[in-house]
């Protein structure tokens, strides 16, 4: 079991949250020792998987899923801990790491409770990164509510703002999700074995086997892409995601818009649309609408915030939506760009939370009127800043514009008016995100210095300094150099749409 | 006169009712505490009843009887132990003073 | 040719942009511009030899039998789209690409000479020449690209690099929000781009321009007939390609962002907003002109486009006080003029006219000497603003003494651009002419007459800058010719705005690389230069000494002059659009409706929930006895409800 180099994203967090255990509870070197080395090996794994997959890959080894493992875990109902990854997770599993490591030095100077709160940082981490290995349904699920209960505890106790009230609502609408998403599963496991075999809840089995009745399909398809889908901020079910991130700590609010919303995607493409084909291919034009919605509403609502982690929320709605949007196109090209945007939305909003959460720790307010010419003050920060929000409205060269020109090429292959007039008006999008990131980026970093206190704060320390470059340099390099990435994913959506094409 | 089931059963439900009531409405402990009793022993009484007319031949019910009486004393003495416990904390039988858990 | 020279020529700026960009903090401001200067100079000397190597060196990959051939120098796979459509990055050269590659190294040197001297009290010098060295790259990366899909990346980069130059002095709030405009607009424009780009490469099956080029008609066919509201697609492709050309050309209605770009530093207005990146549209047609020539409609767009912009903007330009605003409605005058000649030429020949691939050349031609001169003349407006502290002519009049050097260069441009022979404007302008005369006698008197309102108003500007009277605050602070490095480039760029005229465009630049012998159409030119000295002649009159025509010529036609003074009210409409609808209609409508209706909804659902577990909770009271008598009375409904059941 130990051989399995999947299961180590597991037990490394594991092994953190134990030696994190041992630390004294202020004891602030040794905790960040222990998240430094923790996250470092967990990016290095990433790395290393992700350059082996590449070389399995090139060495022609076709299988879907590589690195597979199964053990037994609860006989009666055929529950496993299967792993196994594909380009798709490897980059996942990537994006993640990245993430948590970045995260670790965005939250080096974390008060009160530093110890619990990179416990539960920790315990988050194990789930994101177990959601991403999982290839059975259940330990995938159970992987899901893992990452989603911290979450609770990081945003109620380490949060600013009403944040109460913003943990218990975002907890409350997931589980809510996580509610519709257990019956879906549960549907998908009682129809896994239509010939009366044995149930299971392995992914790949039952994908192969084509088994879920398909009058059933519709029904349980709308069960599990709401259930991912309110994690991926779809419309209307996106009302945590503003009050949520506005009162989240800097690094939970990275993880949470850079990898938990990703949780919702992966899990739509991975469940919903490659278990269900059918109905994924007859249902898909009412979440098209949705999420089509989505889109230009979050564009549209965000150029009137006036609080940047609102504004940066709606640009995630408006993103996410687009995620979503572009797997429902169905087609090898769009789900790629979905993949794209998943990776470059999460490097970008982590960037984007991280600067907020630095700039919050010097202003003290986030709110725009009462800030400006802070390009003048701390010129690194407002570099980043720009560099964030060029990534956000697509400039060539970041990662933003990779993935929205490949969704919108593949969305544009479903002549349709329907389709089409939905691509039109997601491409609209991206005149709307230019207007509200300029606006931003005006108001706070250009023009004349608005408070004259501002004068006296610092640009970034040493450890800032390393979280954003380490992002920047993912986001730019995903931008210069896309195409491998683009590789693996399509290669990785090849059996995805093999099935839904031979389920029309 | 024929003492058929009917003429055991009225006076166990009598029984049982004064004890549902006294339960309910009284407010010392001791007082429910004797309710309580009551409705035990109407249900004593009637395992005894049944016993006698429906399955003459055998002796559960008896048996039962008798641990049930058997039971509750001993309950009834633990009961007891707790009132007292109650009074000495509260300085008051008063169900309704005996709140302190509630607040 | 090797890839060695056409890699160095786009990569060099780019390092010096990374260099300066991250290192520049560190340098000195002499080591940031000697650095930046160096830079391009290679860059340009670099550009030189590959475009006289592709024009003159006769070499089979560039000239068969005398025509000029389209050449991928590289042509490398940036992004698989699907395994049909595929992104690369690569090096095209072909007449249009090596003259480019000419403008823009040339231009982009003289200003960054330029801006040594007219930077050098400024902060962020650094930055600044990072910031030319971005858009040097970007616009280079845009004329090399071999097909459309790299073109949009540089496109956007270009914008980028514009916006981040308007917006150079970032402490001042009309600089942000012009820099914020002439992105948004662009990107507006860019949304058309992107959309035409989507519908084209869906029946092309291809991005590259060289394909799609060759072959027009085979795009047609491929479109297979298919119509969307009554045009063909294919039309409505390549009118939404074109829009992306009007945003970045300013063609109305999206010009708005240009008078407003002058904000930035004046080099930079001299070098993206007058030479290199407005063009870009010119360009963008130029180099698609076989697939515009197979949708006659689409041309027909470009020429109206083109003739209104020209004529809306030449009278505007005639009541501006700004010198700067005046040369940016000068330079989208003349930019609608390359559009319209663009727009009446055609690939095939026509009845009746001997070469109707004439436009087409002399659109380019326009394109170079235009970059020339009116490079030359934001440089010399450059220095004017160096001198005097301001962009208003009212404060200037009288200087043709004081800045000797500066006078002569600046009426070399103004002759130039008024299309006075032997200066090169001349020569484009009556190609351009005779082309639009030949397609039809409407299009040549519309853009005479604009010509000859181009001539007005530079006079016009000329005289009211160097002439009429002297600012009496002249006595306190005299104002100077510039230093050396803002000088040198003004003289070079008048020498060439002088002989460039004489250069055999056509033998160089024409659309199918088959040379064209320029001969001057004696009538066409006869008339132009007419109407030019006549303009110029009552320009002369009206401003040459301070007298009261002028105001008596405003107050004659109150109502036009006003209208003409506000831009026609353009901005307004645009600012009640965007900041009316927009912004307070849809936007806050959208997020009241947010927090309002869709949030109030899920905050129902728990108030709700709670609302009941209030009323509910009273149950749970803790008093056994209570429990007690609900159980007894549950105990009993279920009894006789048993027992009804039973019987």
């Amino acid at each position: 079991m130990f051989g399995n180099i999947l299961i180590w994203f597991v037990i490394i967090p594991i092994l953190m949250m134990a030696g994190l255990g041992l630390c004294r509870n202020n004891g602030m070197g040794a905790i960040r020792a222990v998240m430094v080395v923790g996250s470092t090996a967990l990016l290095a794994l990433a790395i290393w998987l992700c350059v082996d997959f590449l070389g399995l890959r090139a060495a022609g080894i076709d299988d879907e899923m590589l690195y597979r493992g199964s053990w037994m875990w609860y006989a009666p109902l055929n529950i496993h801990l299967a792993v196994g990854v594909d380009g798709i997770s490897v980059l996942m599993l990537l994006l993640s790491a990245i993430i948590v490591f970045a995260g670790t030095f965005a939250s080096w100077k974390i008060n009160p409770l530093p110890k619990n709160f990179f416990l539960w940082f920790a315990l988050l981490s194990t789930g994101v990164f177990g959601f991403f290995i999982s290839i059975d349904m259940f330990t995938m699920f159970m992987f899901y509510e893992v990452a989603l209960i911290p979450m609770y505890l990081l945003i109620g106790v380490w949060g600013t703002g009403r944040k109460e009230y913003s943990a218990m609502k975002l907890t409350l609408m997931l589980m809510g999700g996580s509610a519709f998403l257990m019956l879906g599963l549960l549907g998908i496991y009682w129809h896994s074995a239509p010939e009366g075999g044995e149930l299971t809840w392995n992914i790949l089995e039952i994908a192969h086997n084509n088994a879920v009745d398909p009058t059933w399909q519709n029904l349980l398809f709308c069960f599990t892409f709401v259930g991912f889908g309110v994690l991926g901020a779809m419309f209307p079910f996106h009302t945590w995601s503003p009050d949520g991130h506005a009162c989240a700590p800097t690094a939970v609010s990275m993880l949470h818009a850079g990898v938990l919303m990703k949780l919702g995607g992966y899990g739509c493409f991975r469940i919903a649309i490659y278990l269900l084909p059918q109905a994924a291919n007859e249902l898909a034009w009412i979440f098209i609408i949705l999420t089509g919605i989505s889109v230009v509403y979050g564009a549209f609502s965000a150029c009137v915030q006036t609080d940047l982690k609102y504004i940066n929320a709606y640009s995630s709605v408006s993103h996410c939506g687009m995620v979503l949007f572009a797997l429902l196109m169905l087609n090898t090209t769009a789900m790629t760009g979905a993949i794209l945007q998943m990776l470059s939305h999460g490097l970008m909003t982590a960037l984007f939370f991280a600067l907020i959460g630095m700039i919050y720790g010097r202003t003290h307010t986030r709110d725009i009127r009462q800030m400006g010419g802070l390009m003048q003050i701390m010129p690194y920060l407002g570099v980043c800043y720009m560099i964030a929000g060029f990534a956000s409205l697509g400039l060539p060269g970041l990662s933003g514009f990779v993935a929205e020109m490949t969704i919108f090429f593949g969305a544009w292959e479903d002549v349709d008016f329907f389709h089409r007039a939905f691509v039109v008006a997601a491409t609209c999008s991206i005149v709307i995100t230019a207007v509200y990131i300029l606006r931003v980026v005006g108001k706070l970093l250009l023009g004349p210095v608005y408070d004259q206190h501002h004068l006296q704060l610092t640009d970034a320390t040493w450890f800032e300094r390393f979280s954003t470059v380490t992002l920047i340099i993912c986001i730019a390099g995903i931008g210069c150099f896309p195409n491998w990435i683009n590789e693996t994913i399509q290669h990785s959506f090849l059996p995805i749409v093999k099935a839904l094409q031979t389920a029309i | 006169m024929d003492l058929n089931l009917l003429w055991y059963l009225v006076p166990s439900v009598v029984m049982f009712a004064c004890g549902v009531y006294g339960f309910v409405t009284r407010k010392n402990m001791i007082a429910i505490l004797i309710s309580l009793e009551l409705m035990l022993n109407s249900a004593d009484l009637n395992f005894a009843i049944f016993n006698r007319f429906l399955f003459p031949g055998s002796m559960e019910g008896m048996v039962f009887t008798l641990f049930a009486i058997a039971i509750a004393a001993a309950e009834t003495a633990i009961a007891i132990a707790i009132i007292i416990n109650i009074y000495r904390a509260v300085g008051s039988t008063n169900v309704l003073e005996s709140n302190k858990m509630k607040h | 040719m090797g890839i060695t020279l056409p890699i160095l020529i786009l990569c060099l700026p780019l390092f010096m942009f990374l260099l300066l960009g991250i290192g520049g903090v560190k340098m000195s401001r002499k080591v940031a511009g000697i650095l930046g200067i160096l830079g391009m100079g290679t860059t340009m000397t670099l550009a030189y030899i590959v475009a006289f190597t592709y024009f003159f060196s006769g070499n089979p990959e560039f000239i068969i039998d005398g025509v000029r051939q389209q050449y991928q120098v590289f042509d490398v796979t940036w992004l698989a789209f699907t395994p049909k459509l595929v992104v690369n990055l690569g090096f095209l050269l072909d007449p249009i690409s090596a003259m480019m590659l000419v403008v823009i190294t040339t231009i982009s040197f003289m200003v960054h000479l330029y801006s040594w001297g007219y930077m050098e009290h400024e902060g962020g010098f650094q930055r600044y020449y990072a910031f030319l060295s971005l858009f040097s790259f970007s616009m280079l990366g845009l004329v090399v690209a071999t097909n459309i899909f790299q073109m949009y990346i540089f496109w956007e980069l270009v914008g980028v690099s514009s916006f981040l130059l308007i917006g150079f002095f970032y402490r001042l709030p009309s600089a942000v929000s012009a820099s914020k405009k002439a992105f948004i607009v662009t990107r507006f424009a860019d949304l058309g781009f992107l959309l035409g780009i989507l519908t084209l490469s869906y029946f092309t099956d291809t991005f590259n321009f060289v394909s799609m080029t060759s072959n027009p008609m085979n795009v047609l066919a491929e479109t297979g007939g298919a119509t969307f509201m009554g045009c063909s697609v294919l039309t409505w492709a390549m009118v939404l390609i074109f829009t992306g050309g009007m945003g970045k050309s300013a063609m109305l209605p999206l010009h708005i962002w240009l008078p407003d770009a002058m904000e930035g530093p004046t080099p930079v207005s001299a070098l993206i907003h007058a030479a290199t990146m407005v063009v870009a549209g010119v360009y963008l047609v130029a180099r698609m002109f076989p697939v515009y020539c197979v949708v006659e409609a689409s041309m027909t767009f470009i020429c109206c486009v083109g003739a209104i912009t020209a004529f809306y903007a030449a009278v505007v330009a005639c009541t501006q006080v700004d010198i700067k605003r005046v040369l940016a409605f000068s330079t989208i005058s003349q930019i609608a003029f390359m559009m319209v000649s663009l727009g009446v030429a055609r690939d095939y020949m026509i009845p009746g006219e001997h070469y109707s691939g004439l436009g087409y050349m002399a659109g380019m031609f326009h394109l170079f000497t235009h970059a020339m001169f009116k490079a030359l003349l934001f440089l010399g407006a450059g220095a004017l603003i160096h001198a005097v502290h301001s962009n208003d002519y009212t404060k200037m009049g009288g200087l043709r003494k004081y800045m000797p050097i500066t006078h002569w260069t600046f009426l070399i441009g103004c002759l130039a651009i008024a299309g006075i022979y032997p200066f090169s404007g001349f020569f484009s302008k009556d190609e351009m002419l005779a082309a639009m005369f030949a397609r039809h006698w409407f299009w040549g008197a519309w853009m005479t007459m604009v010509a000859g309102l181009t001539a007005f108003y530079m006079f016009r500007l000329y005289y009211l800058i160097f002439w009429w009277e002297e600012n009496p605050e002249y006595e306190h602070h005299k104002p100077h010719d510039a230093p050396w490095q803002m000088s040198l480039p003004l003289i070079i760029l008048a020498a060439v705005s002088c002989v460039s005229g004489f250069i055999p465009f056509g033998e160089l630049v024409t659309w199918n690389g088959a040379p064209y012998h320029i001969h001057i159409e004696a009538p066409v030119a006869a008339t132009s230069l007419t109407v030019a000295v006549l303009a110029i002649l009552l320009a002369t009159v009206m401003y040459r000494k301070k007298n009261p025509l002028p105001e008596k010529f405003r107050n004659a036609l109150p109502g036009l002059w006003t209208a003409a003074y506000h831009r026609f009210y353009w901005d307004e409409i645009y600012l009640f659009i965007t900041h009316n609808i927009i912004f307070n209609g849809i936007c806050k409508a959208i997020a009241w409706f947010d927090r309002h209706v869709i949030d109030a909804t899920m905050d129902g659902f728990a108030k709700v929930t709670q609302k009941v577990s209030y009323s509910i909770r009273g149950m749970q009271s803790g008093n056994v006895q209570a429990y007690v008598l609900w159980y007894f009375f549950g105990a009993l409904a279920l009894a006789i409800i048993t027992l009804i059941c039973i019987i």
